[in-house]
């Protein structure tokens, strides 16, 4: 297989086998070319020439493969494309002597006369009648003819048809025609061979898209499909009926599909769930149906939930606020029986916490509710700390859940305060600090207790996801303030780091803030430069800085430069100023941005040198900046 | 079509054409990975299947597996029939063909393959002129060599070992 040197050099001598009589080393020739035009797509012109006659042959062996060569060109070049239209005739012409013509006994295919070379001109045909309403008009009664004459009961048949469906498909074809496409998917999914029904469903995954509603007639064959045998035709037939669901079939389909999460194998569990989810959110008929999927979904592939759909689980559930107490009573007698599905223990510890008081109340109205005391809502939370199937983060769920439980109950205060004391001296650094905390809220900030550990607010939705926040182990914590709580006034800042960390904890998701506090970093003869900062959301190791330098003096300050340098573990990169002449009394300012780079994350400092003209004499000063805010290069 | 392949039920693999050019080490990979996959396939299962970026057409024939790699937009079905029309051709050529055939004469082999599929397309569609052409290059053969050619499949019987 040549080189591209290779074949520039011999491009030459293939034009001209490509003219020669015989017919064996032409075909050679043209399939050479389609190799050559391959590695060196410039010499495509070459060949033009040539091609002229090449349709023009009786020899199926040539015919065939200046077909390919004819496909590999218009493939690759839109001025071919454009040049090789008026060919369509021909090759209709061509399709429809194969198709009319009698037995051919070197050519034939179980009573199909040469399929290669069918399947391969329907090929070129689509290319050609993509996009151009005239060459796809002329195609539509041979592509019609070929869909309803062929013979399906040999996979040869099958196989022309189903390049003629990828044509119909594809060209700008009348919708009878795409109609009779479907149905002959359609029939192809009740065959009983199953490479036939594989291939009706890829084509069907490409085609639902532009055909939603022809497809949906065959929504059933398709469902029943999920239950076949086979791993390959289970996926597509998954991933279809994901594609299908809409709102007035959705209680249906969502009842065959969870039914197939229970059934299938293990490798598709996690994107079944995940399917489900999104599914369920588009198109839930009511929120309790909702919520009644969601636990299905938990109860059943409860370990293959993905992690982040935890949060996203948890925030549905705070916005539906008359359904909190069913929720919580639904979770509950969920990990009563069974809290070794971790995503399943970590949203019910989440919602026993939030709304246990529900719980111990027997408040629900969509269902019987149940006598639960507290101290059997502790037991179980109690026994998920113990448990060895606990995760660490689900350990961390319910040891907050307990917390938030002492505000909420009544008599077993004591009990949580035990509790709380004995995760104190966990050897899960995690566990340990949250313990520690919570201790030292018991003991020290009782008073505030019932402030911070109130219900959380609905939240709104977020759309760009932050990673899971790990709080920092040596007592600095993240003041990350969310964006839609403001903090409750009146409690002083030493709390608010509290009731961050509960808030973190509680969300386990950070919602990356706007609210860094800028800096004055340079402050001197009338010459101030503040620094505000943005994190990237893309790159969470990126800060960017903008500057302002303003002047309050009486007289301009001119070819201002403002250089800056920062230790060997940063990168900076400075953007163009918006000026350099810094106006008096503060009437304006200059603006530019630092962008710089912290893979480590370490502490952020700077060195400044300003250079300006001002009152007539040249001003050079060098300034350090260390007051960067932490939230800032943590 | 990237490459086809044959192996028997074992893994011992008889034949690899590939028709792009790729490293030796990064050859070997790909045959192992896929010879692991498709040995694993049970007997009911459909015969496509994706692999990397590219689809994998199989097909058993008594104890030999027939596998090409095509790509993206190539016809699965008209590939399947693109590997029986080979075996049909082996068949006429070594008359009855069965895997020792292919095991003794792999270089008669990797002729057919090659008049019948060039640069990974289909040269001829018609059975006769491969077959024609495969005659034609084993009669310059045999007046080259007509002392050292051991055997030709029109006369020897085939002994098994």
């Amino acid at each position: 297989m040549g080189s591209s040197e290779m074949c520039r050099d011999l491009a030459g001598e293939v034009e001209k086998l490509l003219k020669t009589s015989n017919s064996y080393l032409r075909k050679k020739a043209a399939l050479c070319a389609v190799h050559v035009i391959r590695k060196v797509p410039e010499l495509m012109e070459m060949f033009l020439p040539a091609t002229k006659n090449l349709l023009n042959e009786k020899n199926h062996g040539v015919l065939h493969t200046s077909v390919v060569l004819l496909t590999e060109m218009c493939e690759r070049s839109p001025d071919m494309l454009a040049h090789f239209r008026k060919l369509v005739p021909q090759l209709v012409r061509i399709l429809k002597n194969l198709i009319m013509s009698g037995y051919s006994p070197e050519h034939d295919v179980s009573g199909i006369s040469d399929p290669f070379l069918q399947v391969r001109i329907l090929r070129l045909l689509r290319i050609l009648g993509r996009n151009d309403d005239d060459s796809s008009e002329a195609m539509n009664d041979i592509l019609a003819q070929v869909a309803t004459n062929t013979e399906t009961s040999k996979n040869v048949g099958n196989a022309i048809l189903y390049e003629t469906v990828l044509t119909i498909m594809d060209i700008k074809s009348e919708s009878g025609l795409r109609v009779l496409a479907i149905n002959i998917l359609g029939r192809f999914l009740l065959n009983n061979d199953k490479n036939i029904r594989y291939v009706a469903l890829t084509s069907l995954l490409k085609t639902v898209q532009t055909d939603h509603n022809a497809v949906q007639r065959h929504r059933s064959t398709i469902v029943d499909c999920l239950k076949d045998l086979d791993v390959s035709i289970k996926r597509r037939a998954m991933e279809l009926s994901f594609a299908l669901v809409n709102g007035n079939n959705v209680r249906g389909m969502m009842k065959e599909l969870l039914y197939f999460l229970d059934s299938c194998e293990p490798e598709f569990k996690a994107d079944c769930a995940s399917g489900i989810f999104l599914a369920a959110e588009k198109y839930a008929p009511s929120k309790r149906w909702h919520i009644d999927t969601i636990m299905r979904v938990l109860t059943t592939a409860g370990s293959y939930v993905r992690d982040d759909a935890v949060p996203n689980l948890i925030q549905l559930i705070t916005n539906s606020v008359e359904m909190h107490a069913y929720t919580v009573q639904r979770l509950y007698k969920a990990i009563l029986g069974d809290y070794s599905q971790q995503p399943l223990v970590q949203v019910a510890s989440w919602c026993i916490g939030e709304y246990g008081d529900l719980l111990v109340s027997g408040q629900c109205e969509e269902e019987e509710p149940i006598q639960v005391t507290e101290d059997e809502v502790l037991d179980i939370l109690e026994s998920v700390l113990i448990s060895n199937m606990s995760a660490s983060v689900t350990r961390g769920y319910a040891l907050t859940a307990i917390m938030k439980l002492s505000t909420r109950f009544t008599c077993t205060v004591n009990r949580i305060k035990k509790v709380v004391s004995i995760y104190g001296s966990s050897i899960d650094v995690e566990l340990q600090q949250r313990a520690v905390e919570y201790n030292a809220l018991f003991k020290k900030y009782d008073h505030m207790r019932p402030a911070l550990l109130e219900r959380m607010p609905v939240m709104e939705k977020v759309t760009t996801n932050g990673p899971t926040e790990i709080v920092q182990t040596n007592g600095e914590t993240e003041p990350a303030v969310l964006e839609t709580k403001p903090p409750p006034s009146g409690l002083q800042p030493a709390s608010q780091n509290y009731l961050q960390i509960l808030e973190i904890n509680g969300f386990h998701a950070v919602l990356f803030s706007t609210g860094i506090p800028s800096i004055t970093a340079y402050n001197k003869n009338g010459l101030k430069i503040d620094f505000t900062f943005e994190r990237s959301n893309t790159n969470p190791s990126v800060t960017v800085i903008t500057i302002q330098a303003s002047n309050s003096t009486e007289l301009d300050m001119t070819d201002f430069v403002f250089q800056a340098a920062v230790p060997k573990t940063f990168q900076l990169q400075l953007l163009s100023p918006s000026s350099s002449v810094i106006p008096a009394f503060n009437s304006g300012t200059i603006t530019q941005v630092i962008k710089v780079l912290n893979p480590q994350k370490q502490q952020l400092r700077m060195r400044i040198k300003l250079t300006y003209n001002h009152k007539g004499s040249a001003m050079q000063d060098l300034a350090e900046v260390n007051n960067f805010p932490p939230q800032s290069w943590q | 079509m990237r490459f086809m392949l044959l192996f028997s039920r074992q893994g011992k693999l008889r034949l690899q054409k590939w028709y792009l050019a790729t490293a030796d080490r990064d050859k070997k990979k790909m045959v192992r990975e896929l010879m692991q996959v498709v040995l694993a396939r049970k007997p009911k299962m459909c015969s496509f299947l994706e692999w990397r970026d590219l689809k994998v057409v199989y097909k058993r024939y008594a104890s030999l597996y027939f596998c090409c790699a095509i790509e993206g937009q190539d016809n699965e079905l008209i590939t399947l029939e693109l590997i029986h029309r080979y075996v049909e051709l082996l068949d006429k050529y070594f008359g009855s063909v069965c895997e020792l055939d292919i095991i003794f004469n792999f270089e008669k082999a990797y002729f057919i393959l090659d008049e019948f599929v060039m640069g990974g397309e289909i040269q001829d569609t018609s059975k006769k002129s491969v077959l024609k052409a495969i005659e034609q290059a084993d009669l310059l053969q045999e007046v080259r060599h007509p002392q050292t050619h051991l055997w030709s499949p029109q006369n020897t019987p085939m002994e098994t070992p």
